[in-house]
């Protein structure tokens, strides 16, 4: 069934200069994603020599974390557990007006239009979120045994795809559930076990460093996050932290 | 000491002066109501001035008594200053608000609650402590007590049949409840405490905290006020 939409789009040139709202009229297909629907507004701009509407993109299958868009106040939009990419137009009606922003946070600034710069968060994982190992041949899967258990609590903090909803979606801008999910992901294994200490307080460190706010256990990030990562992660790393600045070996 | 003031600047530091400070001023308030339940008895204030002369010259209490002035002042200036520095972090807000059902109005508004209690705070010290310390409070003295002690209890008397103090502390009071009912659990998150096995007991405590004592301290202006 095709749907009439509207749109109204945050436009902004660069991150020099002021954005604002623009109103645009499409029509879209209920089987569509959002960003399908988002490339059939921009097929209609160049036609018509407009300048299209820039967004990020890359999978489009929902695990590469870089569609960010804020879809009537939510990042990536009204369906829990679901990327922008991964939205499908089914969920709009017909007629609706849906309101477009950038992600929205003091550490991601926009680079244009939809696109804000999320560099901040990968120089959050620079400063501790890896294991330092010897790159050579892949090592055997099950050389270091785990147990089942362990590994799946690891792997569900290993989802997050790093894409700032939490971010975008806390009142106080602030990045630890991002944080806390490397830390968990890597603490609970035994590689990264050894050097979680230096790990969470680095990681920390740049995290403040970067201007992020600071946790009040809202509880947002969590409702947003489109991997579904838990505040627990957040209770995870502040023990680490504590840890670490109490009764880490110096 | 310097990884200590390092790690009292971090983020997570500041948040757990928060939240210890914020579990003091609970223990404390939960004191503060069982003893204060005494206004209830119906003997001229006796127990009630009794406990209190007790409680104001008890070396002891007196030293926890000081220790819980400066930890509302370090909560509420450390609050503030959280609470500025999230509001540049968070840049500008989206045109939509977020229908996000886990922002509720008590979470997003802690520092205005905070605020709230801290203008009743500063008006109740003013009504009680300071005219008790300025010896601004007639003196009784009981059968069977040494001495004279301070007649507290009739300065509460009086404080609570204006109508325009009952509406203060009950503004306070209200203000008290929203910011316990996302501060008391949001204390144990903050010090890492959270696991399936009893973050849902947590919640449940933290409601009831949040109801109980309110409406305890708020029975007793009203009680003055109307039955008095
Ligand atoms: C007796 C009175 C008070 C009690 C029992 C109390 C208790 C608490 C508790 C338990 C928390 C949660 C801490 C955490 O998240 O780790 C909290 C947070 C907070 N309190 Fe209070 N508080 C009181 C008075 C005040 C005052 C006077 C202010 C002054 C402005 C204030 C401002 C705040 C703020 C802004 C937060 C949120 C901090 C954050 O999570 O970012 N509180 N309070
Ligand atoms: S925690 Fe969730 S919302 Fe935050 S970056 Fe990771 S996947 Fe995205
Ligand atoms: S485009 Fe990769 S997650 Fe959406």
């Amino acid at each position: 069934m095709d749907m009439n939409l509207k749109l109204k789009i945050w436009r902004q040139t660069n991150n020099k200069s002021e954005g604002h709202f623009e109103m645009y009229d499409v029509v879209a297909n209920e089987h569509m994603s959002f960003l399908e629907m988002l490339d059939v507004l921009n097929e209609d701009l160049v036609n018509q020599r407009k300048q299209p509407v820039a967004f990020e993109h890359d999978c489009r299958e929902g695990i590469c974390g870089t569609c960010s868009l804020t879809i009537n106040g939510q990042p990536h939009g009204p369906n829990a557990g679901t990327t922008a990419c991964q939205l499908h137009m089914r969920f709009f009606k017909d007629g609706e007006t849906i309101t477009i922003e950038p992600f929205r946070a003091g550490a991601f600034p926009v680079v244009k239009d939809l696109v804000v710069d999320r560099s901040a968060l990968d120089r959050v994982v620079q400063a501790g979120g890896f294991i330092s190992v010897n790159a050579g041949q892949a090592q055997d899967g099950n050389a270091i045994p785990i147990e089942k258990e362990r590994a799946s609590q690891s792997f569900e903090s290993a989802a997050c795809i790093g894409c700032g909803a939490c971010v975008a979606a806390c009142p106080n801008g602030s990045a630890m559930l991002f944080t806390s999910a490397k830390v968990r992901h890597l603490g609970l294994l035994p590689q990264g076990e050894v050097e979680e200490e230096q790990r969470v307080q680095n990681m920390v460190a740049q995290m403040d460093k970067e201007g992020f706010g600071m946790c009040s256990n809202i509880g947002a990030c969590e409702a947003e996050c489109p991997k579904e990562i838990q505040l627990y992660n957040i209770a995870y790393m502040n023990r680490a932290y504590f840890k670490a600045v109490f009764s880490g070996e110096e | 000491m310097n990884w200590f003031i390092k790690f009292l600047s971090s983020s997570i530091g500041r948040k757990l002066i928060m939240s210890l400070t914020g579990l003091f001023l609970i223990l404390f308030l939960t004191v503060h109501l069982i003893g204060n339940l005494q206004l209830f008895k119906d003997d001229g204030g006796q127990a009630f001035n009794v406990y209190a002369h007790f409680m104001t010259s008890n070396p002891l209490i007196k030293f926890i008594a000081y220790g819980n002035y400066f930890f509302i002042l370090l909560h509420a200036f450390m609050g503030i200053y959280i609470a500025s520095y999230n509001r540049k972090a968070k840049g500008q807000q989206p045109a939509v608000t977020n229908p996000n059902v886990r922002i509720t109005w008590a979470s997003k508004n802690m520092p205005i609650l905070g605020g709230l209690i801290l203008a009743f705070l500063l008006m109740h010290m003013g009504d009680f402590w300071l005219k008790m310390k300025l010896g601004n409070v007639n003196m009784v003295s009981y059968a069977g007590i040494e001495g004279e002690v301070k007649n507290l209890y009739e300065r509460v008397a009086i404080s609570f049949k204006e109508l325009w103090v009952v509406i203060v502390y009950l503004v306070g009071l209200v203000a008290l409840a929203f910011h316990l009912n996302h501060g008391f659990q949001s204390a144990f998150q903050t010090l890492g405490i959270n696991h399936r096995k009893y973050t849902p007991l947590i919640k449940k405590l933290g409601l009831l905290y949040s109801l109980i004592v309110p409406i305890g301290f708020a029975l007793m202006p009203i009680y003055y006020y109307f039955f008095r």
